[in-house]
Parts: C-alpha cells; sequence; structure tokens
C-alpha cells in the first residue's frame, strides 16, 4: 500500500503578517516559513507510523512550491518518508494546488492521500476535498484517528458536538488533526538521511486559477481594553449588555 | 438562474447557522436579481422545510434519499451539481463547517467553479465577485475574487445576524442518480458530546487556562457557563493535562471558534491561544497578571484571582438574568 502525504510550506505562526504594495501581496521579507503543522504532526507522522507497523510499503511526500520551499520539504524527509517530489509552481488558489497534486499522483497508485486540515496560512481546508474529486476518491476530513485493515480504513472524525467511526475502502483521501499521532522531531540520523534521498522536481502543469486574491487588510486594532474592577462585576455584566450587546 | 444554498439539517431539524446560510444565499440572489433555491438532502419533514421560506428561499429540492442521512461527501456534491443544472445556477452556498469543507471543495472541482472558503461578507459584485475571508488564522483578511462562470462559496457561521421574515417557500422534490461508489463512507458509531452546547456552534464560550491550577477548580467555570447558557473551552496545556477533554481545546491546534462572547480566564494569551479565538466578538479576559498579553486582544478585563471573580460574575449574571426575564 502506498502512501501520498500532501506538505504545505506556511509561515511560522508567530511570524508578524505585513503586506507591501498597497496591500495586494504578502511580505515574506524576515518571514520563517515551516510546514504546516497539521501536515507535519499528524499526516505526515501517522503516514509513518502505518509503514513501521507493516501496513504500508512506501510513503511518498509532495508539495507545490517554488525552490524557497525546499529546506522544509527537506525537513518533512528528514522527519521521514521515502522519496519527495516538488511541483515547482506556485499559487494560493486551492483548486490549482490540488490539480497540480493530482496531475502527479493520478499515474502514480496511491492508495491513500494524507493533508492536513487546512493550510494555517489561507485557511481553506480545501486541497483535500477536491484532491479526491479530481482522483474519483472518496474523502473523510478532519480525521482524528486512522486504521487500516483488509484494504479497509477505519477512520475516526469531527462531527457537530462528537465524533463519528466511519468505515471506506481504500483509495481515500483523509484530513488530518489532533489526535491522529504525536509530533516527531527530526533526528540526526533522519536529518543525514534525508540529505540523500531523492527529492524530484517536476514542473507544473498549465493550470487555470479560478481565484485570486485582489487585496488584504488587518483587522481593526482593539480600542484597547476597558478595565473593570473585581469588585464591579455587574458593571461588566450591564456592559456585556448594553454596549457589546453580547448577552 | 438562481442561487443554491446546501441547507444542513442535523437528523431532520435545522440549526440557526443554516438560517443564517439561507439568508446569506437569499441576499446574494437579491444582489443578483435572481432567487435562491435551497437543496435538503435526506429525511426531513415538509413542515421543517417550509421554514426556509422565511429565510429567502422561494424554492426547496428535496432530495429525500434516506441514503443521505449522513455524509457521504460524492453523493452530495453530486446532488448539488444536479440541482445546479436543473436551476441553471451560477452560485452554490455551504457553510464552513465540517460537512460544507468536505462537500463544497468537491462541487468546486466538479464544476470548474473557484471556490471562497470562509467568507465573511457578501459579495462585492463590483468588482466581480470579491469576497472577504479571514487568512494567517485570523491576522488578517484577504479579499478573493471568484474569476470562473461558477462560484462556490463557504459561509463562516455566525457572521450575520440572522432575521425571520415573512416568505414562504415552495417544495419540489429532486431526484439524483447515485452509484454505489457515490455511498463509499458507512458510518460504524457516533459518540456525541451530550448535555451541553456544542462548542463550535456555542454563542457563548467560557473558557479557562493553566490559571484554574486544576481540574478540581472548574466549578466556579462551569456555573459561570451554567449561568449564561455557554460552552466550555480551554486552552492547550489543560488539555494536555487531561484537565479538560480534548474536544474543548481551542487554538492553532485545537478548535477554531468565533463566538459571540469569549470569557477567558486564566488564559495568558499565547498567539497560539489567540489563534483559534481572536474572531470572537467580544472578549473578556480575567486574569491575576495585568501584564497578561491576552488583555492587547481583549475589550473587557478584569485583574484579580479568578477563584474571588468567578462566584461574583455568576452572581451578577444571575442577577442580570432575573432582571431581565
Ligand atoms: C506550535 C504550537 C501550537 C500551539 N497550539 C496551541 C493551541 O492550539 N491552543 C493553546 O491554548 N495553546 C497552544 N500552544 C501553547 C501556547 O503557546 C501556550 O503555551 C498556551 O496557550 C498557554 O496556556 P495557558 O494560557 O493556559 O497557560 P499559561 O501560559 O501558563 O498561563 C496561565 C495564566 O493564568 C494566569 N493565572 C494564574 N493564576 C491565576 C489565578 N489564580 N487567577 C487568574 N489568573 C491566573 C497567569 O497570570 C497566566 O497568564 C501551542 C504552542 C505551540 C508551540
Ligand atoms: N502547496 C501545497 N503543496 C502540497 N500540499 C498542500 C499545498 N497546499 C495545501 N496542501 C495540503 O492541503 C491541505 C489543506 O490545505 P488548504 O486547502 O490550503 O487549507 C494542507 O494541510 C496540505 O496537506
Amino acid at each position: 500500500m502506498k502512501i501520498l502525504v500532501c506538505i504545505a510550506q506556511v509561515p511560522d505562526t508567530t511570524t508578524k503578517i505585513a503586506f507591501g504594495d498597497n496591500n495586494t501581496t504578502f511580505n515574506t521579507a524576515g518571514v520563517t516559513f515551516i510546514i504546516n503543522p497539521y501536515d507535519e504532526w499528524y499526516a505526515l507522522v501517522r503516514a509513518l507510523e502505518l509503514k513501521e507497523s507493516g501496513v504500508a510499503t512506501a510513503v511518498n511526500l509532495v508539495t507545490v512550491g517554488k525552490a524557497d520551499a525546499e529546506p522544509v520539504i527537506r525537513k518533512a524527509l528528514a522527519i521521514g518518508g521515502d522519496e519527495a517530489v516538488r511541483i515547482d509552481t506556485d499559487s494560493n488558489d486551492p483548486y490549482v494546488v490540488a490539480a497540480q497534486i493530482a496531475e502527479y499522483a493520478k499515474s502514480e497508485g496511491y492508495d491513500l492521500v494524507l493533508c492536513g486540515k487546512e493550510s494555517i496560512d489561507y485557511n481553506n481546508g480545501s486541497v483535500g476535498a477536491i484532491l479526491a474529486e479530481m482522483l474519483d476518491m472518496n474523502y473523510i476530513g478532519f480525521a482524528s484517528s486512522l486504521n487500516i485493515e483488509g484494504g479497509i480504513a477505519t477512520v475516526k472524525r469531527e462531527i457537530e458536538g462528537g465524533e463519528e467511526t466511519d468505515a471506506c475502502a481504500l483509495p481515500l483521501v483523509v484530513s488530518c488533526q489532533k489526535g491522529m499521532a504525536e509530533a516527531r522531531i527530526p533526528n540526526m540520523r533522519g536529518i543525514m538521511a534525508a540529505r540523500t534521498k531523492p527529492l524530484k522536481v517536476v514542473a507544473g502543469a498549465d493550470i487555470k486559477p479560478l481565484s485570486e486574491i485582489v487585496s488584504y487588510e488587518m483587522p481593526p486594532a482593539k480600542t484597547g481594553v476597558k478595565m473593570i474592577s473585581a469588585d464591579n462585576m455587574d458593571e461588566l455584566v450591564n456592559l456585556l449588555h448594553s454596549d457589546a450587546k453580547v448577552i | 438562474m438562481s442561487v443554491i444554498v446546501l441547507a444542513e439539517h442535523s437528523q431532520g431539524t435545522f440549526k440557526k447557522k443554516t438560517f443564517e446560510s439561507v439568508q446569506y444565499a437569499a441576499d446574494i440572489a437579491k444582489a443578483m436579481g435572481t432567487t435562491a433555491t435551497a437543496v435538503a438532502l435526506g429525511t426531513i419533514a415538509d413542515s421543517e422545510l417550509q421554514l426556509l421560506g422565511a429565510y429567502g428561499a422561494t424554492k426547496v429540492l428535496h432530495v429525500a434519499d434516506a441514503k443521505l442521512d449522513t455524509l457521504n461527501a460524492r453523493a452530495y456534491a453530486k446532488a448539488l451539481a444536479t440541482a445546479a443544472e436543473k436551476e441553471g445556477a451560477k452560485v452554490i452556498i455551504a457553510l464552513h463547517d465540517v460537512t460544507g469543507k468536505a462537500v463544497a471543495p468537491r462541487l468546486s472541482a466538479r464544476l470548474k467553479a473557484g471556490m471562497v472558503a470562509g467568507a465573511v461578507s457578501l459579495p462585492d459584485l463590483g468588482k466581480g465577485f470579491a469576497i472577504k475571508k479571514a487568512v494567517f488564522s485570523g491576522k488578517a483578511f484577504a479579499f478573493v475574487n471568484i474569476t470562473s462562470d461558477v462560484k462556490v462559496v463557504t459561509l463562516m457561521p455566525n457572521t450575520f445576524p440572522v432575521k425571520q421574515g415573512e416568505g414562504s417557500t415552495t417544495i419540489e422534490q429532486l431526484s439524483v442518480t447515485f452509484e454505489d461508489k457515490d455511498f463509499g463512507v458507512t458510518v460504524k458509531e457516533v459518540s456525541k458530546v451530550t448535555g451541553a452546547v456544542p462548542l463550535s456552534e456555542a454563542e457563548l464560550v467560557v473558557s479557562g487556562g493553566r490559571g484554574m491550577k486544576g481540574p478540581e477548580n472548574w466549578g466556579p467555570l462551569e456555573d459561570l457557563a451554567g449561568s449564561l447558557g455557554a460552552a466550555l473551552a480551554c486552552s492547550r496545556p489543560v488539555a494536555d493535562a487531561h484537565w479538560r477533554p480534548h474536544h474543548e481545546h481551542v487554538g492553532q491546534t485545537g478548535g477554531t471558534i468565533r463566538p459571540n462572547l469569549y470569557i477567558a480566564v486564566g488564559i495568558s494569551g499565547a498567539i497560539q491561544h489567540l489563534a483559534g479565538v481572536n474572531a470572537s466578538k467580544t472578549i473578556v479576559v480575567i486574569n491575576k497578571d495585568p501584564e497578561a498579553p491576552f488583555f492587547k486582544a481583549a475589550d473587557y478585563g478584569v485583574i484579580g484571582d479568578a477563584a474571588e471573580i468567578l462566584p461574583k460574575l455568576t452572581e451578577a449574571v444571575k442577577k442580570f438574568k432575573a432582571a431581565h426575564n
């Protein structure tokens, strides 16, 4: 059984976000990039566990990104995985990203495609489900556990106010979140091994975006916190009612 | 031409967020000079479907196949695509929740329709079809213009106030030809958190952090939540230490919520925590440290010991409720 893990490169959470060109471009100067946490901690590690336990035979990684995404995919390889492919193009349209991955993956015969629940830059949570449609596979989102036996996946997923356990035959696309696995830190051996693991670069297919980001805006700054004396909770409640209008 | 909206229901009952999405679709339809058609999937009574009229759906297409009672993204996407084709719809709306996020992207691929995930505004038709959405985990907003002919939008729940109107709706049955593969996912077990309001839907949330000192101190937080009718949440270390169940954990690695009111007690306000809650309309921070970073993101702040403040606040809420009922 072959697994493909989709790895996105995103700005570190603690990065200060800034925009340029009259708020039309995201300013990457000075930004530290990391592997999207859901892809790293949950999708990748669960894939590795499935290989370690003998369920999977191969774990391959794919990223859609330019050469600047290379350190991130190398880091992913240092955590584990057999080989990686970088599709040499960039887009923030989830349709394009998914179509690029589908174009590469369709002839590779993957049984399981794992991605994160969403990328923490554009917060779409769309690529996995688009990919599933393009590869004509089933899709289960927001999974917190995944086991495979006899070609059937058993997946626990989030539902409104609880959890549900689903069963589905492979092939399947699953988006992963908390609970799926415990994050791993790459060790020295992994980092050394990653240097020699195959990282193939393929050209992106010619795919037209269906959406474009036209501008950005910072949220209105909080006008400042109004401090209320600990002895005057009646005032707080009244403000929540008459000013904030939330109760 | 019309605007199509997936009218999500929970075992035959609509929730507020569905009315919100129907109203959103109706508002878009009006701006585009057309009408909104709701699509309901699975077992649901006509009397319930009728309710959608009051939120602006002039027509309801009902696919009354019991196999649709549980989510199969493939089948749902096919049903919506069939409805969209029948109606000649150019815009399809769903909610940005676990169901919408599984179905809408699939539909977008199927129809080659560009998509905005997590809309917080109506489309600006003067600029094409530009919609505002949160990006970088709530640190900024982007305006995304959909350039394709057909458009798919998932609406962030709790974005617009919902207003019940007078309208009525006509119900039509829609038949969709499914294949076995559309129902590839089977549900084995469902475990719902019983009793309280589910966190993802709660309009009021009371949340505790490490400053609560231990699980034995959650009583006063539960009392406050009870007096308000609020759901409970917590910071990550609290869930990691098993003081509280994992589904209450909010933040970058936990749930993302946007209630009307978020009351954070004994939480420092780390950026990873804020990522899950900073879209809340009003934030109250209770912390004994005047320098706690959370105060910078708060609307109202109270400095002091949670153990002393919580009972007083609960008392004040009860008094207020008694006076306003
Ligand atoms: C990659 C990454 C992802 C993360 N994801 C998340 C996430 O999803 N969610 C999350 O919450 N965290 C997350 N974290 C952790 C985050 O950085 C913080 O460590 C965490 O939010 C702190 O939790 P806390 O505020 O409860 O505890 P602390 O930081 O220990 O703060 C406790 C607060 O309680 C106050 N306090 C103490 N005693 C009292 C009292 N008696 N009365 C009132 N106040 C009191 C203190 O002044 C302090 O401000 C993540 C971290 C990383 C690195
Ligand atoms: N550029 C990319 N390259 C590879 N995988 C990606 C890329 N962007 C998103 N993904 C995958 O799709 C998931 C959902 O992303 P998104 O739809 O952008 O929120 C991520 O967690 C990744 O697993």
